[in-house]
């Protein structure tokens, strides 16, 4: 294993465990923003860990996946967050 | 050689990403919590994309610079999104304030019920 393939690997981890760690914030709560914040960090990772992947596969396929789930993460995280605005979940 | 510092570019990145996720999971009020993602997405997709346009530039030996794509999105995306999610946490705490009394007024320091 080459220098390159481990400190990818180790890349991949660290991203793997931030996905794990964010999933533990949406799990956890406790109100509704903390959750749409945690599904926010967690494609921002999952993005991340896309775009790992095809360096370390070495096409450039991997990227368009990953722009694809940057944009809709935008949207959705947009659409939740203004879900909450309208205030008809307070309580 | 490039590829070198491609990996440890990526691997900069998502030590940040890291640390953004595990300040999200350890701050205790919203409003100190969002402050870590903040960081880990910017500086985390930053340094994440400079290794791939570094990384595909040695390997396909031309300039590959589609990777701007993701980081234009990425930097118009986080602080529109957190200033739309902040915004409306504020306005549940305000409303909620306003249906359940006085109290609530200090609770921005402390865990609510959701």
């Amino acid at each position: 294993m080459t220098l390159f393939t481990s400190v990818i690997l180790a890349a991949q981890m660290l991203l793997g465990l931030a996905m794990l760690l964010a999933l533990a914030r949406l799990l956890a709560g406790p109100r509704a923003q903390d959750r749409v914040l945690a599904l926010d960090t967690l494609y921002v990772n999952a993005m991340l860990l896309v775009l790992t992947l095809g360096i370390r596969e070495g096409t450039t396929l991997y990227f368009d996946a990953a722009l694809v789930i940057g944009m809709l993460g935008f949207v959705s995280t947009a659409a939740l967050a203004k879900f909450l605005l309208r205030g008809e979940v307070i309580e | 050689m490039s590829a070198t510092v491609a990996a440890f570019l990526v691997l900069a990145g998502a030590l940040f990403a890291f640390l953004g996720s595990l300040g999200l999971l350890r701050l205790r009020t919203f409003y100190e919590r969002v402050h870590p993602p903040t960081m880990g997405t910017t500086l985390g997709t930053a340094l994440v994309l400079a290794g791939s346009i570094v990384y595909f530039t040695a390997l396909q030996s031309r300039p590959v610079i589609h990777e701007i794509v993701i980081a234009i999105l990425m930097t118009i995306n986080t602080p529109v999104t957190y200033m739309l999610l902040v915004g409306a946490a504020l306005h549940r705490d305000r409303a909620a304030s306003a249906t359940q009394g006085q109290r609530n007024l200090q609770s921005f320091d402390k865990r609510q019920p959701r």
